[in-house]
Order: structure tokens, then C-alpha cells, then sequence
């Protein structure tokens, strides 16, 4: 096989698996998936708050 | 302060609360170097005749410590914050977190000590002697290894986006880094790369402008992708583009090294190969700064009342612009006029001040405070002034080499009808001069914004607890 067959090939596969990112990126399937992810920043703000509460009433519950 | 902080026992603050006091001092060294050469560059005579204090030393101490130093700590802080938060766990190890902070001052320590030296591999943005480069690599291993390791034991289902960037800028740093510095030592302090000719040119370059594409945008995408959506409160503007985005950037970036070499002894084909790739490298840039931005639809009142977005925001802007200059200057026929002139000076500038500067700045005032357990920083009106010191600096800074780069250009290729050169170089120096006097003051703009950034961090740090009140959120 010489180079420009292989650069041919190449350049296909490339164009191929860009194709596929970019369906799978916008898929309808991966919807819930992404917006979940986005909202990681936020989550442990969240998670942290909700151990605190958690914290105050075992403490409150031992008393 | 205890290792870790109240409201999450469970992340290591300490390497995160350690890289972002030190991003804050190397910053202030890196820049006022910075500064010092673009005096020299006015008035030579400021070397004082010694031979550690002369422009072809100190600028490679410049480049280091800005975006090694500045930069790297920048990077570490914000991962090692990033990574713990998006994957609610603690760090993978202290120890290792403990030893590529440690580790990482020394490098910068060695470098600044074997730079004014001369002890130098001359190879740009690589210039420290094979020992330092060991001590890079295993920090830089250790570090892997920590951000990784942490990425395994995370606690949440997704990876987050922001943590796809910074990872992609470690590992493809670690291969840059280990082939781009192979060489022969010859004896502790000296050393010859493996490479030679044409050969060198194109390894130094492939590692010179993927420093640019995974050290100075991944890396900052990563900062970028945590704080903007933080400090806007609300999510990033379309995770989906995120995710094509970095696949097309990180696919893309690796192959436009051979535009720093046009015209040169690299094969033509190499040539047209990095300038096809650097303008199509456009589309993707573009991908992440108008992610960033749009982030804020519907909150853009928000800039008005926190200088810290604005920060955040103004480096997308920058960002958005050196990445649209980037692509065109690596058009042949713009890099032929571009090309060896103050026009790359200030395009290198407009990045890193612009977009790598502003957006780590406006990171660390977000952290500051969450580290150190405090509601805000000392002064938010210091952050204002901050932010205008910085965007007229560098605006200054970026005009003036605009100007004078492209003047050059134009005097270097004029020819009388003769054939013969119309100017003579040092008529183009002397042209440049007064834009070298802009460049100086738009340098030392900068820097004294940063002087009131470590005053307002230090007010911060030390402030009595409860000294500091939250401020009223604006309905």
C-alpha cells in the first residue's frame, strides 16, 4: 500500500468517526446524559447542603 | 487551617489553597520580568552591563516563569479544585498532590537559577538542561497519575466536561514534554538533542504550538468550563457543542506546529499541511468561546455587578480574537508579511494575557474566598480596578505591536525599483520605538494590577473570621 492510499484512508476514517461524534453528541438518546453532566458544578453544592441537613438531624435524633 | 475545609470534609483544599497563592506570586515575578525586557528593549542600557541580566537570559526566565510558573500553578490549582468538586471525591493522593506541588517549585526554582546562567538546551518554550527535565517528568507522572487516579474513584456517573480538557492537556503534555526534550548529555549541565536539521525544527515546533494548543487552551478550557458556568449560575450554554468541540480541537491542534515554520527548509507539503490545519482550527476555537459566552444568555446583567465574570467573559472575548488572528497569520501569504515581526509578539500576547492571564485571574478571585472559608474577597472594588488595569494593559499592549509588527513587515519587503532594500534594519528599529514605549506602559499596567490582586488576597487570607460580610445578591 503506498502513502497516499494510506493518507486516503486516513482522511476517511477521520471524516467517519468526527460524523459519529457529532451523532452521538446530538442524539435524543444522550439528552438526559448530557444535561445531568452539565449540572455537575452544581452538584456537590447540593450534596454538601444535603449532608449538612442530614448531619443536623442525626445530632438533633442523638440528643 | 485544617487540611480540608468545613463545608467538604471530604477534598484536599490544601495543594488547591498552595498552587493558587503561588499562581498569584509567579505571576507578579514572570510579568515584571516581562516588563523589565520590554524596558531593556527601549533603554538597553538596563542590563547594566551584566551578563545575567541580558535580554537573550532573562527572556527565556520570562517565557518559563509566566507560563511554567503563572501558568502551571494556574493549571494545578484549578484540576486538583475541578476534579475533587466534579467527582465529589477526594484527591487519589495527598502524597502526590503534596509532591507535584513541591516538586513543581523546584523546577521553577532550578529555572530560575540555570536560565540567567546561560545553561540552556536553546530549544523555545524547552530551554531547561536535561536534570530539570527529568524532575519534570516525574512530577509531571505523579501528577497524572493523582488527576487520573481520582477520575477512577469519582463518586458521580459522568465525567464532567470541563475534566475531558484538563485530561487531555496532561497526558498529551507528557508526550510533548518526554519526545520533544530527548537528548545527549554530555555532561550535568549540557546536553544535544537527539534531533538535528529540518528534523529538530519540526519536533521543536510540533512541542512548541501544542504547548499553545494543550498547555494554553486545553488546560484553560478545562478552568474555563468549571468557573464560567459557576459564576454565572447557571449550566454551560450547550454541553453537547462541548463535547464535538473537544474532539475536533484536540484532533486538529497536534497537526499546526509547521505553520511557525514557513518558508523555511521544512518540506513544502509539511508547510501547506500545519496552514490547512491551523485555519480550520478556527471553527472549533470559536466552538468554546461562544459556548462560554452564550453561557451567560439571559444573565448578562450579572456583568455589570461582578468584576469577577467580567474577567471570565473579557478572556473569552480575547480568546475568541487570538484564535481568529492565530488561523489567519497562518495563511502563507499573511505569514510572510507576519512572520519574525512585533505582530507575533503581540498575537502571542492578546493569548496570553488576554485569554490565559484573565481567565486564571478571574478563577483564582473565585477561589480565594471558597478556599480560605471567607464569604468574598476583601475588596470587590479592588477587582474592578484589577480588571480595568488589565483590559486597558493589554489593549495597549496588543495595539502597539499590531502597529509596529506590520510597519516592520511592510519596511522589511520594501524595494526601490532597482531591486535594492528601501530601509535598512535599523531604520525599522528605530521606527518601532515609540510602540516599544506603549508596550512598556501597557506592561506595567498589568502588573500593577496583579500587585493589587496579591493585596486583596492577602486581606482576603488573614481577614477575622466573620469580618467579611456576603454581599446582597442584586435581584
Amino acid at each position: 500500500m503506498d502513502a497516499v492510499t494510506i493518507n486516503v484512508i486516513w482522511t476517511v476514517a477521520i471524516f467517519v468517526i468526527f460524523v459519529a461524534i457529532v451523532i452521538w453528541a446530538y442524539s435524543k438518546r444522550n439528552r438526559k446524559g448530557f444535561e445531568e453532566a452539565a449540572n455537575l458544578v452544581f452538584d456537590d453544592d447540593k450534596s454538601a447542603q444535603d449532608k449538612v441537613k442530614q448531619n443536623k438531624r442525626e445530632s438533633s435524633s442523638n440528643e | 487551617m485544617n487540611e480540608t475545609s468545613r463545608a467538604h470534609p471530604e477534598y484536599n483544599y490544601k495543594v488547591v489553597r498552595q498552587f493558587a497563592v503561588m499562581t498569584v506570586i509567579w505571576g507578579i515575578v514572570g510579568m515584571t520580568v516581562g516588563v523589565l525586557l520590554a524596558a531593556q528593549l527601549i533603554w538597553p542600557e538596563l542590563n547594566f552591563n551584566t551578563p545575567w541580566l541580558t535580554y537573550s537570559r532573562l527572556r527565556p526566565l520570562h517565557t518559563n516563569a509566566v507560563i511554567f510558573a503563572f501558568g502551571g500553578c494556574a493549571l494545578f490549582a484549578t484540576s486538583y479544585y475541578i476534579v475533587q468538586r466534579t467527582c465529589q471525591t477526594k484527591v487519589f493522593s495527598d502524597k502526590l498532590a503534596s509532591f507535584t506541588f513541591w516538586g513543581w517549585q523546584a523546577v521553577i526554582v532550578l529555572a530560575a537559577i540555570t536560565l540567567p546562567l546561560g545553561l540552556t538546551s536553546s530549544k523555545e518554550y524547552a530551554e531547561l538542561e536535561w536534570p530539570i527535565d527529568i524532575l519534570i517528568t516525574l512530577v509531571w507522572v505523579a501528577y497524572a497519575i493523582n488527576f487520573f487516579g481520582t477520575l477512577v474513584i469519582r463518586k458521580t456517573s459522568h465525567i464532567y466536561v470541563a475534566n475531558w480538557f484538563l485530561g487531555a492537556f496532561i497526558l498529551t503534555v507528557a508526550v510533548l514534554h518526554i519526545a520533544n526534550s530527548m537528548a545527549i548529555p554530555v555532561s550535568f549541565t549540557k546536553s544535544y538533542s537527539l534531533y538535528a536539521g529540518a528534523v529538530d525544527a519540526m519536533m521543536q515546533w510540533w512541542y512548541g504550538h501544542n504547548a499553545v494548543g494543550f498547555f494554553l487552551t486545553a488546560g484553560f478550557l478545562g478552568m474555563m468550563y468549571y468557573f464560567v458556568p459557576k459564576q454565572a449560575g447557571r449550566p454551560v450554554y450547550s454541553y453537547r457543542l462541548s463535547v464535538v468541540h473537544f474532539w475536533a480541537l484536540i484532533s486538529l491542534y497536534i497537526w499546526a506546529g509547521p505553520h511557525h515554520l514557513h518558508y523555511t527548509a521544512l518540506p513544502d507539503w509539511t508547510q501547506s499541511l500545519g496552514m490547512v490545519m491551523s485555519v480550520i482550527l478556527f471553527v472549533p476555537s470559536w466552538g468554546g468561546m461562544i459556548n462560554g459566552i452564550m453561557t451567560l444568555s439571559g444573565a448578562w446583567h450579572k456583568l455589570r455587578t461582578d468584576p469577577v465574570l467580567r474577567f471570565l467573559i473579557v478572556s473569552l472575548s480575547f480568546y475568541g480574537m487570538s484564535t481568529f488572528e492565530g488561523p489567519m497569520m497562518a495563511i502563507k501569504t499573511v505569514n510572510a508579511l507576519s512572520h519574525y515581526t512585533d505582530w507575533t509578539v503581540g498575537h502571542v500576547h492578546s493569548g496570553a494575557l488576554g485569554w490565559v492571564a484573565m481567565i486564571s485571574i478571574g478563577s483564582i478571585y473565585h477561589l480565594i474566598p471558597v478556599l480560605f472559608a471567607q464569604p468574598r474577597m476583601y475588596s470587590t472594588r479592588l477587582i474592578n480596578i484589577h480588571f480595568w488595569l488589565t483590559t486597558i494593559g493589554v489593549v495597549l499592549y496588543i495595539v502597539a505591536m499590531w502597529i509596529s509588527g506590520v510597519m516592520q513587515g511592510l519596511m522589511w519587503r520594501a524595494v526601490n525599483t532597482d531591486g535594492t532594500l528601501t530601509y535598512s534594519f535599523i531604520e525599522s528599529i528605530e521606527a518601532s520605538k515609540p510602540f516599544y514605549f506603549v508596550r512598556f506602559i501597557g506592561g506595567c499596567f498589568v502588573v500593577a494590577g496583579m500587585i493589587l490582586m496579591a493585596y486583596n488576597c492577602y486581606r482576603t487570607i488573614r481577614a477575622p473570621k466573620d469580618s467579611l460580610q456576603a454581599e446582597p445578591q442584586p435581584a
